[in-house]
């Protein structure tokens, strides 16, 4: 397949493996912090191809996996609103808050549509103007100016029945708490559609500041092999930086226009990562010229702040403190049928991605 | 007969009943067995063992590119039959119908039947019809059940007792068509791709195979749940393991780049025409080239083997040379696709 062989090919993989295993002395920690990357390195087998030095640590890069069990709950809560209808991502459907899922919600009776655009929603709220449609809304810069757009059309609708439920989060705050946390990195493999959308100077401070290597990079293993010999350098010859990999995507500016749509309609707000506590300015909420869309405000969304399950350790895990595999619950009381913690849950979280590809 | 919209009274077993079973049922599924008109049939049985098996049928939509919910309906219980090792003889067809579906649409999808069964060499011996209210149920479920005769020499291959280290994985053709194809034709994706269902009657293709060869130690149909789930289920407390090669498994360009655009992996996507075989190295290449030279077979591939190492797991070798397990498919990734 045009676009993706060639970043498949075994003899460039090997080219690469090479490299690396003449060019990695010391022991060097790298992490990612994109779920995407998470599954790519397990799926394509990918660890067990580099030399003992190099170990790869899963970050908090999947949205399911550190939004709380209360952004579930409060989901929950609105979809039991009489003539409510609850569009969202299928990730969620599965995600255990406090006491339900939405789909053992949706199987109680209420409405809940899958959708693949948030823009879906806008339709269902046109289609229904007496039902007040709750779009959920997760993830990082990826997902968040597909958000924005959705919150702008349902502007520019004059709808009075589309409500946005935010847990969207941006991703370099928390980058930075890890390494102030004294969580022993030595380089960020950085995420690729995030950076697209934001560009390359989001990381100039992990580099000024902490020393790490910062590469951003693609998804498929010449390029995230190609991304790990870059860091290996870095590394090598004490030269940290911002550097790309994934040139074909990724502009060191941007994507201009969505950040433009982010600006717009978002602003920053503290926010809770699960593993990593509150971090500052890390939580993107609705500017208060959008607030009748907002769903915190318009409902009375107080609910008991949510327990996190006993013997999880989810949070150690996104920290890369730990490994799935450490987790006495870890393929025996949770597994992804049954899932305990988020990073079982999400089919970008660390344990399913172990469970499901590890040898 | 009212030739518009299937009416709550077509199921009420009176005169409406009789009109369809008569003017519309025995019709299209002419033979002598179902027109003779008794509450069960009367089957000639020429052996022994009697494979015996039933499946249902709820598909959304009832039409999609390469078959209909009939002519799975037809192929998804002759393939059960089929890949134990039987030959499949006669079928039951029970409709659930929703009221007021149009009768040009029963009509079709009856005829679709029929043109299966024919190709299939079954036949349809006996039926139900029942007519429930409007949002009762969708459109409409079909009910297959299946009787096929079975040679003794032939028992073993269901239960899969006879797989040893060193067997062959064979597959006979493209996987995870007829998931894509169904959600193509669904359109909630919002992405047409050219790709056709792989739904076929798999028993002339089966049949063939058993005919130049007793050393097939396994077959399954692999269908929810895709190559993976059969895999991984065959080797489930068994003392051996199974070794896959990626490069190896074929996938339809177009099909791959559906799968990868949203995020399936092709190995878990349903499959309506495609059987897994087991078959000991040996005979391997001869069953290769038999199933290249049918219609249903043409891009088929040895993908793997059966081996003594890492015994209950399924293990890929993907195709940059790395590895990762191969589990059960998890949760549901398109519900009603058959």
């Amino acid at each position: 397949m045009k676009h993706i062989d060639e970043y498949r090919d075994k003899k460039l993989v090997d080219l690469l493996l090479k490299q690396i295993w003449e060019t990695s002395k010391t022991p060097v920690r790298l992490m990612e912090v994109c779920g995407g990357h998470t599954v790519a390195i397990r799926k394509f087998g990918i660890p067990e191809l580099l030399p003992s030095t190099i170990k790869l640590l899963s970050g908090p890069g999947c949205p399911v996996c550190v939004t709380g069990k209360s952004f579930i709950d409060k989901a929950i809560k609105l979809s039991k609103i009489p003539e409510t209808i609850i569009t969202t991502y299928g990730d969620l459907m599965r995600v255990p808050g406090s006491s339900s899922t939405l789909e053992n919600e949706r199987a109680n009776g209420a409405e809940i549509r899958m959708v693949y655009s948030p823009l879906d929603s806008i339709e269902i709220a046109k289609e229904y103007p007496s039902k007040k449609i709750f779009f959920p809304g997760i993830g990082f810069e990826t997902t968040s100016p597909a958000t924005a757009v959705t919150v702008l059309q349902a502007k520019k609708e004059k709808l009075d029945n589309f409500f946005l439920l935010s847990a969207h989060k941006i991703m370099p705050p928390a980058m930075e708490m890890l390494i102030d946390d004294e969580v022993q990195i030595d380089g960020y493999i950085c995420p690729g559609h995030v950076s697209t959308i934001t560009g390359s100077g989001i990381y100039n401070g992990i580099v000024e500041n902490f020393g790490l290597g910062c590469v951003i990079t693609g998804f498929e293993p010449v390029d995230l092999l190609q991304g790990i010999l870059m860091l290996v350098k870095q590394f090598e010859s004490g030269n940290p930086k911002v550097e790309i990999q994934y040139k074909r995507a990724v502009k060191a500016v941007g994507n201009i226009k969505a950040l433009k749509l982010l600006d717009e309609v978002f602003e920053l707000k503290d926010d809770w990562w699960r593993g990593l506590g509150n971090v500052p300015k890390s939580g993107l909420k609705l500017k208060t010229e959008f607030k009748k869309f907002d769903a915190e405000l318009n409902f009375q969304l107080n609910l008991p702040e949510p327990k996190e399950e006993k013997g999880c350790i989810c949070g150690e895990i996104l920290k890369g403190l730990k490994l799935p595999s450490d987790c006495k619950m870890f393929g025996k009381i949770c597994t992804p049928e049954n899932p305990v913690g988020a990073c079982m849950v999400s089919t970008e979280g660390s344990c399913q991605a172990f469970y499901k590809y590890q040898l | 007969m009212n030739r518009d919209k299937i009416l709550l009274s077509h199921g009420s077993g009176g005169k409406r009943s009789t009109d369809l079973i008569q003017n519309l049922f025995f019709n299209y599924f002419d033979n002598k067995i179902l027109i003779s008109g008794g509450d069960s049939a009367i089957l000639n049985i020429q052996t022994n063992n009697l494979a015996f098996t039933t499946d249902s049928f709820v598909v959304d939509p009832l039409f999609f590119p390469g078959g209909d919910i009939g002519k799975l309906a037809v192929c998804g219980t002759v393939n059960d039959l089929a890949v134990s090792g039987a030959v499949p003889k006669y079928l039951s067809v029970g409709f659930i119908i929703e009221e007021g579906l149009e009768f040009d649409v029963l009509e079709k999808l009856v005829k679709s039947i029929a043109e299966t069964a024919k190709t299939a060499n079954v036949k349809i011996v006996t039926g139900d019809t029942k007519v429930v209210n409007r949002g009762k149920c969708d459109k409409l479920f079909i009910n297959t059940s299946g009787i096929g005769e079975l040679d003794s020499k032939f028992k073993k291959i269901s239960s899969g007792e006879k797989i040893q280290p060193g067997d062959k994985i064979l597959i006979n053709g493209f996987i995870a068509d007829h998931g894509i194809a169904v959600m193509s034709a669904r359109n909630e994706l919002k992405v047409q791709a050219d790709v056709q269902s792989d739904c076929a009657p798999l028993n002339g293709l089966i049949g063939e195979v058993l005919a130049i060869s007793e050393n097939v130690k396994f077959m399954r149909d692999a269908t929810r749940g895709g190559l993976a789930t059969v895999l991984a289920e065959i080797v489930k407390n068994r003392n051996f393991g199974i070794h896959l090669i990626e490069e190896k498994i074929p996938v339809r360009e177009s099909v791959r780049g559906m799968c990868e655009f949203f995020g399936f992996d092709p190995l878990y996507v349903a499959n309506e025409g495609k059987v897994v075989m087991i078959v000991s190295d040996n005979d391997a290449e001869k069953v290769l080239e038999k199933l290249q030279k049918n219609e249903f077979g043409k891009e088929a591939q040895i993908v793997g083997e059966v081996v003594n190492e890492h015994s209950g797991k399924v293990v890929l070798q993907t195709q940059i040379g790395g590895k990762r397990i191969i589990d059960m498919l998890l949760g549901d990734q398109l519900p009603r696709i058959c």
